[in-house]
């Protein structure tokens, strides 16, 4: 053998490192993570995060309040509405602005829908890294319709730059409610579809069940939201625990599985796409009438003095905005909570001993989106 | 006497030949997949070179040509090097006893089937050498699933092939054929008579088949989300085309010796065309059925792999052999 000797260094204890990204296919992104190996055992999983950071916090204390609305869509790319959605609701509760309840129906929608496709890319990804190919266009064939419906009305295709303070951009049109509600229509078989292709496979049922628990303890303590936590039992979602904008009015289940493994997660996506269309059709069918936006909104967004907060149910668990003004034009400080990011540090322990592919499976289920993680 | 029945011809003719059916079949199988894939997933797969993208392997092979094959610094050179010529030298020996028709086989050997497990056995040889040959971990991973994915399934794969053995009562494979020519009630897939499980043997014998290949669901050699590329990570240009050139020819071969063991070879079930084309259809019906469970299914966990070959696949082919013994044996007895 020439050049330098083969490069397995071992530690005392016959491990060793392996290094998962940053660019590697089941990171997704540019997530990196340091694995300890026995084998193909995992002794440890060291997240590296931060190849991504963009400092959306700090460039939130360094222009106004206008001038920082793209930039929330730009941190979760994959469910932008909810994102932006708690950036215009802490001005407004700060401020005191009263939001029509056509524009709070209209955020409800794309919000929802915003989550749909959110999930699906999430499906396709996650099919990705078990090594089924297929649905991953299926589930980007039924999330263009998404896209092209909000292209419409926002102007953009991922990074929706759409809620203002007081209300929304523009009003929605008869091509969206028409194929909003065609959407509908066209999902429910396709939730069928997706049964049979994948959910009912009998090798992605063996991958999934009882692999990568979670116990709802573990969710707690590393702060872990949204499919991750509802799926080791816990019924915490935010449009619940701490309602928003017109979220009361409308009738639909917070998915729970209580079996904390990577099918329970999976399930709880599946479910929610479904009670996200529940929520899509009812707000569609009784949209109100009025102004899409709150008529008196200050060109310059000014905030009174003091230290607010707004949750909202993204994606991938609750996503919050945290604040502080001190009566300028810009604020003192803003601090975004992430799901992601708590939902990647129970990976470490999670992990502990599985196997490689049932750990990436479980980094999979995580549904992570690594801008997200570093902001 | 023509020239073609002079020796030294023959052979040339069946090297050229085979050569050229294992270089076709890679190449245009490339592109029935990509094909078949695009259909599967509601896209075109294919359309830019040539009609129907009928150029892009050639495409592909230039493209792969051209490329510099990168020996990793520190990796061992010559195996680095070898380990593709091992997956495809073998696969190209098994077509020389592959009977194609009652007249077209390169060498009709009385051990035949024998030989093609002894080169096809080399294929995971191969890969290993140059996951390990690589200096790189991910490599190294995947040549040691490749190693404990092979010894779980050439057993039932084997134990299957000696099921048919004492059916045919030869290792010819010219002579497999001829005994199942009656008809398709004949095949050895429908011989009920001999062993009411047939159909099980043949279904435990492609699934083996499969995970011999490294083809999903069974791919954990290259299982690309997890491992990169497994044991192909640091190949670069031809040396990955060969290895993915061996791939489609052992997944050839395997599809030809099911076709042989289990659905008659050429014989014809309603009588008109020459032989060699019911052997090719029969035989590109099983590649299509290869393709289409990997672009239908998720790939399989690697202990799910092993669990279902030793606690599935061996005892159930042990139990067709012990049936087909006694249901042969049992006649005889009186």
């Amino acid at each position: 053998m020439s050049g330098a000797p083969l490069n397995l260094t071992k530690g005392p204890d016959e491990t060793f490192i392996l290094n998962l990204g940053p660019q590697h296919p089941a990171t997704h992104g540019v997530l990196r993570i340091k694995l300890t190996m026995d084998g193909e055992y995992v002794v440890r999983a060291e997240p590296v995060p931060g190849y991504i950071h963009r400092m959306h916090e700090k460039m939130g204390e360094n222009r106004t309040w206008n001038q920082y609305l793209p930039n929330p869509s730009r941190v979760d790319y994959l469910s932008a509405m909810a994102y932006s959605h708690a950036h215009v609701a802490v001005a407004e509760r700060a401020a005191g602005l009263e939001v029509p309840p056509r524009a709070e129906y209209i955020r409800v929608i794309v919000c929802e829908l915003n989550r749909v496709s959110s999930h699906l890319v999430w499906l396709g990804a996650f099919l990705l890294d078990l090594g089924g190919f297929t649905p991953l266009l299926y589930a980007f064939d039924d999330r263009e319709m998404i896209l092209d419906l909000l292209e419409g009305i926002t102007g953009s295709r991922l990074t929706y730059c759409y809620h203002r303070f007081g209300g929304v951009c523009n009003d929605v049109d008869d091509t969206f409610v028409r194929g909003t509600k065609a959407f509908v229509e066209h999902m429910r078989p396709r939730m069928k579809l997706y049964r049979d292709l994948v959910t009912d496979n009998i090798i992605l049922r063996k991958r999934l069940t009882d692999i990568g628990h979670i116990s709802a303890d573990t969710c707690r303590r590393y702060g872990a939201t949204g499919p991750v936590i509802r799926g080791s039992g816990v019924p915490y979602d935010v449009r619940r625990n701490e309602p928003y904008s017109a979220y009361p009015e409308f009738d639909f289940d917070i998915p729970v599985f209580p079996e904390g493994d990577c099918m329970a997660r999976y399930l709880v996506r599946m479910e929610e796409i479904v009670q996200s269309l529940r929520i899509v059709e009812q707000a569609i069918g009784r949209l109100p009438d009025g102004p899409h936006i709150a008529p008196k909104v200050p060109k310059i967004m000014k905030v009174p003095p003091g230290d607010y907060f707004f949750a909202t149910e993204a994606a991938r668990g609750r996503f919050a905005i945290r604040a502080v003004s001190d009566g300028k034009e810009i604020p003192y400080r803003i601090k975004l909570r992430a799901p992601s990011f708590s939902n990647l540090s129970l990976f470490e322990e999670a992990s502990q001993g599985m196997m490689l592919p049932d750990a990436l499976a479980l980094l999979g289920s995580l549904d992570l989106v690594i801008p997200d993680i570093d902001r | 006497m023509s020239f073609l029945e002079i020796e030294p011809f023959r052979i040339a003719l069946y090297v050229v030949g085979a050569l050229a059916f294992v270089g076709a079949n890679a190449a245009y199988l490339v592109w029935v997949e990509r094909k078949a894939a695009g259909r599967f997933q509601r896209r075109a797969g294919p359309t830019e070179v040539g009609p129907a993208g009928l150029l892009q392997p050639v495409a592909d092979a230039i493209k792969l040509m051209s490329k510099q094959i990168i020996v990793p610094p520190g990796s061992d050179a010559l195996l680095f090097r070898i380990a593709p010529v091992m997956v495809m030298a073998p696969a190209l020996m098994c077509f020389a006893t592959i009977p194609f028709s009652d007249s077209i086989v390169a060498r009709n050997i009385d051990v035949g089937l024998l030989m093609i497990f002894a080169f096809g056995s080399i294929n995971v040889m191969a890969v290993m050498l140059g996951g390990w040959a690589s200096r790189n971990k991910y490599a190294i991973i995947s040549a040691a699933r490749v190693v404990s994915q092979n010894v779980a399934y050439e057993i039932p794969m084997l134990l299957t092939v000696i099921t048919m053995l004492m059916v045919a009562g030869t290792l010819n494979l010219h002579e497999i054929v001829k005994q199942q020519e009656a008809g398709f009630w004949a095949w050895n897939i429908f011989r009920l008579g001999t062993n009411p499980l047939m159909p099980v043997t043949f279904v435990i014998f492609f699934t083996c088949m499969l995970a011999e290949t490294n083809r999903a669901p069974f791919d954990m050699a290259e299982a690309e989300s997890e491992l990169v590329a497994g044991a192909y990570t640091e190949y670069s240009g031809m040396g990955f085309g060969v290895f993915f050139m061996g791939e489609y020819a052992n997944i050839v071969i395997g599809c030809a010796v099911a076709t042989v063991l289990f659905l008659g070879g050429w014989g014809s079930p309603v009588g008109f065309l020459p032989g060699v084309w019911w052997f090719l259809a029969k035989m590109y019906f099983l590649i299509f059925t290869v393709i289409w469970i990997r672009w239908t299914f998720p790939r399989t966990q690697f202990y799910g792999l092993l669990n279902l070959s030793w606690k599935i696949l061996i005892p159930f082919s042990l139990a067709t052999l012990v049936l087909t013994s006694i249901v042969m044996k049992i006649p005889r007895m009186f």
